[in-house]
């Protein structure tokens, strides 16, 4: 199981969802109605390391964050 | 102290800045850029209120000294986490480098990429509840990667 969380405006709580990689775990979120509207605009880091490839591996006990677009200052 | 700040709260713009000018003063810089947010009264808000994601923000900050260093250049930054009232500051920066031209690119490169890829999300505030400012929000570098595939989902 990998842990997600999201960040800022996303109002959701964490969940515990069962996924072998990224790709995996973007079908899963997609199943979610609150969660399926952020998914296109969102960034991804995995135990506090922003990652760019889709496909990458899970492993269990990952900490997924899933960040909407920004804007500080 | 570290050379990125966060507070509760607005800054203390003069306090900051004057330490930072103290802390390099001996250290030979020609040029010193500071660059101050200024919340602005406008469309009814009270303030505005900022989440941030600590890690990912000291990586992009650390990311950041390390090509200010390659220029001969320092960066420093502070910013607020919560609320901040309008004609108060959420976000201060500041570059030194030994040469003016460097120091006058830096800081236009720190500040614009700073509103595009820090992990700071901003909300306004008005009659006390926090919303969101989606429109003035834009996706971080890297973003859209969940989102692939998305024709075999058949969405």
């Amino acid at each position: 199981m990998v842990k997600v969380e999201f960040l800022g405006p996303i109002a959701r709580e964490p969940m515990e969802v069962k996924a072998e990689s990224l790709a995996e775990l973007s079908k899963r979120l997609y199943d979610e109605e609150t969660i399926r509207p952020w998914l296109e605009k969102c960034a991804v880091a995995i135990n506090d390391v922003m990652v760019k490839d889709p496909n990458h591996p899970l492993k269990d006990g990952d900490r997924v964050s899933i960040l909407p677009p920004v804007c500080g200052g | 102290m570290s050379d990125m700040e966060l507070y509760e709260g607005p800054l203390n713009v003069k306090e900051i800045f004057g330490r930072w000018l103290d802390e390099e003063a001996e250290s030979n810089y020609g040029a010193y850029i500071p660059f101050v947010g200024t919340i602005r009264e406008e469309e009814g808000i009270e303030a505005l209120s900022f989440d941030i994601y600590e890690p990912i923000l000291r990586q992009w900050f650390e990311a950041w000294q390390a090509k200010a260093a390659e220029r001969g250049a320092k960066v420093k930054m502070a910013h607020s986490i919560g609320d901040v009232p309008v004609h108060t500051s959420s976000y201060i920066s500041a570059v030194f480098s030994p040469r003016r031209r460097v120091a006058l690119e830096l800081i236009e490169e720190f500040v614009e990429d700073f509103k595009a890829n820090a992990p700071i999300w901003k909300y306004d505030v008005i009659d006390g509840k926090r919303i969101y400012a989606a429109d003035r929000s834009t996706p971080m570098e890297g973003a859209g990667i969940l989102g692939i595939g998305n024709e075999e989902r058949g969405i």
